[in-house]
């Protein structure tokens, strides 16, 4: 019996010992140099000349923000400090989305940064990063977050999407009581999710993701009339172009595959740009005929790819995802 | 080991309960703060960290419910047919602990994560029939209320400690999911030690005659086969977890960030009551504790469907339910049962249990569907009083004591 209980205490401490020093090392994380060339300490800002994205080459600068000049995306990444899941920029704002670490169940962190990426404000949300853009002006920022045990199948996930006006402070945690019209009539359904906003130049006319009983609707609203209406179908994460003209999105072929897919507003052709990968992001457009969005490569990361509407193809910047212009 | 019950009532509960069944508990305990570490943190870790979309995690995670019940039933064929109850749990704790390891192993790829949580829950399905049928032979007939009234008081610590060993791995380790499946495996490991080296095996006694499926004869036993159908029938008009919480989340719109902590609620009276329902039982007769769970039950959903009450009445109500019946059916059964088919006869009735509930859950999802939530749960409600009703009017022979 003693030597049982010896044996037996050796082996738990062993084991406990083993997983606090598994946690410990975990601490320093992954590789102590950056597999890609980095620069540190050079201001990053919003000068309107910048592509930011999530640096996910390994290294000590992994999940930091990154900036290159979007002539030359192949050059050196200028890191700072800031960590971010999501990030968007536009004119004189930014918002980063993170996972609160060690929030169970988890939360985001909501930054809202200045053209400096100095913090101007920070809220916390229940729920997982998924989303965020700022609208073309800088003046509204929005959001789509992944909530877990809102749906009544333990495992559902549900989404909830919010915005915040920026100079107003105002904060709508989430846009589930805009009027929403589809076929000519009010829509009311206990199943109703929205995500991935994308605001037009006039910071009032937006886009997003309605699903609900196994369809997904694309949603043209106003922002002031606080009202919305289904144009389209099987539209996901819709993103309108700088002229207002078309919406790049993720079109559903089937269960968890997408691909990319632009929608004329005017005459509501659907085309499909060369790219037939498959896609799982909203995507951004650089100018009017070319999109950014990630894909997942062979080592499970993520990189920047660029298309344009007829033109195929180019990797923009390899491990990295969450694109935006500044 | 064997700590036989004897004196006077008011001594402390543990010390009079079997050391087998402390050590059971014990390695429960263990297990159960692994297991829930990683049940709240998969889909964060599913989604967010290895960016599988909440639909192909949807699928994943209704995969293997029907099979573990499959697989409950051959464990306790197998622990009995070769009358090694430790053994069969054991290789049972260990697949699990297995599996959280699988996790690093498996990476992003969806069909070995599915492997994984395949082999994770049916190291559960294994376990559970012989391990209460060492909990059964471990006692004697006379307190097994209590026996199992502290294994599964046992049992929820754990699974409250589950999640906040969960945060501090995750607070510690930087958000480093890999290190609460590195941690979970230790502490799975450490159950599978403490169940070889403290839990003594009571080999049933040999089957007299052998037979090819000797529970095919148990379900003659009409004491046996009552007390299965009955729970079944019960088991058809019990309203799932998730669905309770839903409606009380929807009741008095409790904030969606708060809604992960309602099973606390639940879980805090269950461990609290476990034990004092479960000695209850054994004095007064454990069909009608196990009964009176199931009218705790109604009560709970009449306040979620009335104008009064409040939703911790309802939880505490809901943590009743878990506490007069979870660990009061098998002490109820176990002695009706011969000892070289106890594993065998508990599985029969748990798994019959199981299926009825998961039929309940499809049935109340269907309803809601159809006619909104609160008419679903009246509906149901109705019908579990009927049921209750009816198995105290045809209660089983000999559960009367």
């Amino acid at each position: 019996m003693r030597h049982r209980l010896l044996v037996a205490a050796i082996g738990v401490l062993a084991l406990l010992g083993g997983a606090v020093t598994y946690v410990v090392q975990a601490r320093d994380g992954g590789a102590a140099e950056n597999a890609v060339p980095v620069v540190t300490g050079q201001p990053m800002g919003l000068d309107g000349r910048t592509l930011f994205f999530r640096n996910l080459a390994d290294g000590p600068d992994s999940g930091k923000l990154a900036a290159v000049s979007v002539g030359s995306p192949a050059a050196a990444r200028r890191v700072g400090e800031l960590r971010c899941d999501r990030f968007a920029a536009a004119r004189r704002t930014a918002v980063c989305l993170r996972l609160k670490p060690g929030s169970l169940p988890p939360l985001t962190e909501l930054i809202v940064l200045d053209v400096n990426l100095r913090e101007r404000h920070r809220t916390t949300l229940p729920g997982t990063p998924s989303r965020a853009r700022v609208s073309p002006d800088g003046r509204i920022v929005n959001w789509t977050l992944f909530v877990s045990g809102d749906s009544y199948a333990a495992s559902g996930f549900s989404t909830r999407t919010g915005l915040y006006e920026v100079d107003t402070g105002k904060l709508l945690k989430s846009v589930e009581e805009l009027a929403v019209f589809v076929g000519g009539k009010r829509y009311f359904a206990a199943d109703v999710n929205y995500w991935g906003i994308t605001f037009g130049a006039d910071s009032n006319k937006f886009y997003m993701t309605m699903a609900s009983k196994g369809k997904t609707y694309l949603i043209e609203a106003d922002y002031r009339a606080y009202r919305g209406t289904a144009i389209a179908e099987n539209v996901e994460c819709p993103s309108l172009s700088p002229d207002g003209r078309r919406i790049a999105y993720k079109q559903k072929v089937s269960n968890g595959v997408w691909r990319l897919a632009v929608l004329d507003l005017a005459t509501r052709r659907v085309t499909h740009p060369p790219e037939s990968r498959l896609l799982d992001d909203q995507p951004v457009w650089k100018d009017n005929s070319t999109l950014l969005y990630p894909l997942r490569n062979a080592a499970n990361s993520l990189d920047i790819w660029s298309v344009g509407l007829t033109t195929p193809p180019d990797l923009l910047i390899p491990d990295a995802t969450s694109p935006s212009l500044s | 080991m064997y700590l036989a019950s004897v004196g006077p009532l008011r001594t402390a509960p543990l010390r009079r309960v079997p050391g087998n069944v402390v050590a059971l508990g014990i390695v429960s305990l263990v297990t159960d703060v692994s297991a829930e570490m990683v049940t709240a943190i998969l889909p964060l870790y599913l989604v967010f960290g290895l960016g599988l979309n909440p639909l192909q995690f949807g699928l994943l995670d209704g995969l293997y419910a029907g099979a573990t019940a499959v697989l409950r039933l051959a464990g306790g064929h197998v622990a009995d047919r070769w009358r090694r109850l430790k053994t069969v749990a054991g290789v049972g704790y260990a697949l699990s602990a297995i599996a959280k390891l699988g996790f690093l192993a498996a990476g992003a790829s969806v069909p070995a994560i599915g492997v994984v949580l395949a082999v994770d829950r049916a190291g559960k399905g294994i376990r559970t029939a012989p391990r209460d049928a060492l909990i059964s032979l471990s006692s004697e007939p006379s307190t097994m209320g209590r026996s199992f009234g502290v294994h599964r008081a046992l049992d929820t610590i754990g699974a409250f400690l589950g999640p906040l060993v969960a945060t501090a791995v995750l607070w510690a380790s930087l958000n480093d999911y890999n290190s609460v499946f590195v941690t979970s495996f230790a502490l799975a490991t450490c159950g599978v030690i403490i169940l070889t080296a403290f839990v003594r095996d009571r080999a049933p006694e040999p089957a007299p005659v052998r037979e090819r499926l000797p529970v095919l004869r148990l379900l003659k036993e009409p004491n046996f086969r009552r007390c299965c159908v009955w729970a079944a029938a019960l088991g058809l008009f019990t309203i799932t977890d998730s669905f309770v919480y839903l409606a009380v989340q929807r009741r008095w719109e409790i904030g969606t960030s708060l809604f992960p902590l309602l099973p606390l609620g639940t879980a805090g009276t269950f461990l609290l009551l476990a034990i004092p329902l479960g000695r209850l039982g054994d004095r007064i007769g454990r069909w009608k504790v196990f009964l009176g769970g199931h009218l705790a039950l109604v009560l709970a959903l009449l306040i979620v469907c009335g104008p009064v009450g409040s939703w911790w009445l309802v939880l505490a109500l809901h943590g009743v339910f878990y506490a007069a019946t979870d660990g009061v059916l098998p002490a109820a059964v176990g002695p009706l049962l011969p000892e070289h088919l106890r594993a065998s006869g508990l599985a029969v009735l748990q798994t019959g249990q199981a299926l009825a509930r998961m039929a309940a859950a499809v049935t109340v999802g269907l309803l809601w569907t159809l006619w909104d939530l609160r008419p679903a749960i009246l509906a149901i409600t109705v019908a579990l009083t009927a049921v209750t009703v009816a198995a105290a009017v045809f209660k089983p022979l000999e559960v009367r004591r």
